[in-house]
């Protein structure tokens, strides 16, 4: 069920540079709320910025819903000056969330920077100790454990651009990596970050035939499925032309997906 | 409780319980909004823009936020006649507000064609005909922006629909009263303005227009003087009714449009902002017509006191 409610804002942190993690009161969004999805938040009571923002739910815990976003223009600028006790319009959770791993099967959790978000509270929800969570980040002071939104003891493998944390390369490597000695293969691959991020890990997926499931970003207005302004080209594989991140998405089948258009 | 003001307002043949309506292309076909709102509280629901045939709509992206608007170039995506009349229709009808079907073609034709689909359809309360759409067989000129062709298209429809018929005008013209007129003369029952203003926006790191399709349509709070503007002079121009539209955010900017003669009006991107923007602006217009003991709408409306 969605809700749209005022909710209260019971923190709002710095947790890495230019990244901020706040929590919602929400009881009803918490309840609700599977991994994948998002909810849309106007930042502030006024004409401009107009729009809401979508921000994916990065962990329940208690009556909270807590969301990991990085500072990269106007709406989240104002986001990030928010405090406790500040009140936000907030509508969740949206989108259809990620599907589960074949019982008994390990699962692989990749991130792209920010994409980290909603596959934390995925290995939260599933358990940590049936996934490897991979992640990749420009560099060492980017990266975002999961600690840094309370998770303690999960482990995460990195890779950097520069080398200056854990492997130096892409997450794509690493899930090379970590592919070539694991047996059996995984049960699914989930991933979230940047395109030509997530066109590495779903073309590495579908090379070996392991289901991979990606979490896409576009613009958004409505969150609803009512503007089709959130529209991505399907793959020939389904009788249709697009996809609405908003309502089909934002996680979809890598296969579901035209990745020549992305 | 003292008594209630009355909302009811009559819009030409058309009975409506309120003067607050959704606009086209942003309030889905209702469904999309039922989890969040009784849509029965809503004077009426004007769905997504109808054609003969479904239609993907245009690459993305589609959508790009502006100074207090934005841009949307949807490209009229849409489920097509037959699907809207056999999967969203069934829906629509058992909702007890007045529901409105938005309607476009690619000919004078088809714009017909679409109306006489419709025809004997249970549920249905008007046809808002969308004359913004390019005329293919002519160069791609918007109907709307052509007295001629807008009349042409607007008699076409009226003489095909077994229904009142709103024509939705476009504001991208030079004189509004000349489409106004042109259109009430071809049969029109009550005119829709306005639609959304044509502009652009430039990725200036990429040097790239932010929307595939280049321009879109401007819309939310920076076109409502326009549209305010463009309302006024239709109501003088015309006698059929006018519903006003553009800009909409709360029931203040509701009562400039009623003040200025429009007899009813749509929400349309402030449904994005918020998606119960319609309920409160009939909660705020029930509060202001308490406070100054108004009994009912119809005296606000036109009330507008111009030297
Ligand atoms: C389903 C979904 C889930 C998301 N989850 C998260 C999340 O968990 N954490 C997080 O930090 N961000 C997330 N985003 C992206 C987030 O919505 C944008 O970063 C935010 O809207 C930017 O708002 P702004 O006003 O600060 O930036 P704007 O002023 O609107 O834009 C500034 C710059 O930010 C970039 N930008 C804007 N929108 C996006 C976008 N949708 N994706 C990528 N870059 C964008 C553009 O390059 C733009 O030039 C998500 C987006 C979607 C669609
Ligand atoms: C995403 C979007 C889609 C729209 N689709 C249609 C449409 O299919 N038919 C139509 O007549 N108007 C369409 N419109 C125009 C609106 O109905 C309305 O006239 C315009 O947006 C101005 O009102 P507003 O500022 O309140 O949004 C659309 C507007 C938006 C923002
Ligand atoms: S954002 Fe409106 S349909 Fe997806």
């Amino acid at each position: 069920m969605i809700t749209e409610q005022t909710s209260q804002i019971a923190f709002n942190k710095q947790v890495a540079s230019r990244v901020f993690l706040m929590g919602l009161k929400s009881p009803e969004m918490r309840a609700a709320a599977v991994p994948g999805q998002f909810v849309m938040i106007r930042v502030r009571q006024a004409m401009d910025p107009l729009l809401r923002r979508p921000f994916s739910i990065c962990r329940a815990d208690g009556d909270l819903i807590l969301v990991l976003y990085r500072v990269v223009g106007r709406g989240t600028e104002i986001l990030s000056e928010m405090r406790q006790g500040d009140s936000l319009d907030v509508m969740g959770p949206l989108g259809r969330g990620f599907g589960h791993p074949p019982d008994g099967r390990r699962a692989i959790l990749t991130a792209g920077g920010m994409g980290i978000a909603p596959l934390l509270f995925l290995g939260d929800s599933v358990g940590f100790l049936g996934c490897n969570l991979l992640a990749g980040f420009a560099s060492s002071d980017q990266v975002i454990g999961p600690d840094r939104v309370g998770l303690l003891n999960v482990e995460m493998s990195v890779a950097t651009d520069d080398g200056t944390l854990g492997r130096q390369g892409t997450v794509a490597d690493l899930m090379e990596e970590h592919l070539s000695h694991m047996d059996p293969e995984p049960g699914m691959v989930f991933a979230c970050g940047p395109i030509p991020m997530l066109k590495a890990i779903a073309a590495i997926a579908m090379r070996r035939d392991i289901p991979c499931q990606v979490s896409l970003e576009t613009t958004m207005a409505c969150g609803l499925g009512a503007c089709q302004g959130c529209a991505v080209k399907a793959s020939g594989r389904r009788d249709r032309s697009y996809w609405h991140v908003c309502r089909e998405g934002p996680v979809f089948d890598a296969r579901d997906l035209d990745w020549g258009a992305l | 409780m003292a008594n209630l003001p009355d909302l009811k307002i009559r819009v030409g043949p058309l009975n409506l319980k309120n003067p607050v309506l959704t606009a086209s292309g942003t309030f889905g076909y209702g469904a999309e909004f039922a989890p969040l709102m009784d849509l029965n509280r809503l004077g009426g629901i004007v769905v997504k823009g109808i054609s003969l045939r479904p239609r993907e709509g245009n690459q993305p992206p589609r959508i790009v936020e502006t100074p207090c608007g934005m841009l949307n170039a949807i490209g009229l995506a849409n489920v097509g006649l037959e699907a809207f009349l056999e999967e969203k229709l069934p829906r629509l009808r058992k909702l007890r507000t007045a529901v409105i079907v938005n309607i476009y073609g690619n000919s004078v034709e088809e714009y017909g064609e679409v109306a006489a689909g419709l025809r004997g359809a249970d549920g249905i309360s008007a046809i808002e005909v969308n004359i913004s759409c390019p005329n293919v067989k002519q160069g791609g000129m918007a109907f709307g922006t052509d007295p001629d062709m807008s009349a042409r298209v607007t008699a076409r429809v009226v003489k095909a629909a077994d229904r009142p018929v709103i024509v939705k005008l476009s504001p991208n013209v030079t004189d509004i009263r000349r489409i106004a007129m042109a259109v009430e003369d071809a049969g029109a029952d009550a005119l829709t303005l306005i639609n959304t203003l044509t502009g652009m926006a430039v990725d200036i790191e990429r040097r790239v227009p932010r929307l595939a399709n280049v321009s879109g349509g401007l819309s939310g709070p920076a076109i409502r003087p326009v549209a305010l503007y463009m309302v006024r002079q239709a109501v003088k121009a015309v006698r059929i009714p006018v519903i006003g539209v553009g800009g909409i955010m709360d029931y203040r900017d509701a009562l400039e449009f009623l003040i200025a003669g429009a007899r009813a009006v749509q929400v349309g991107t402030a449904n994005f902002v918020h998606p119960r923007t319609g309920l409160h602006i009939i909660d705020g217009l029930t509060d202001f017509c308490r406070a100054y003991d108004i009994p009912a709408i119809e005296h606000i409306i036109g009330t507008l006191k111009e030297k």
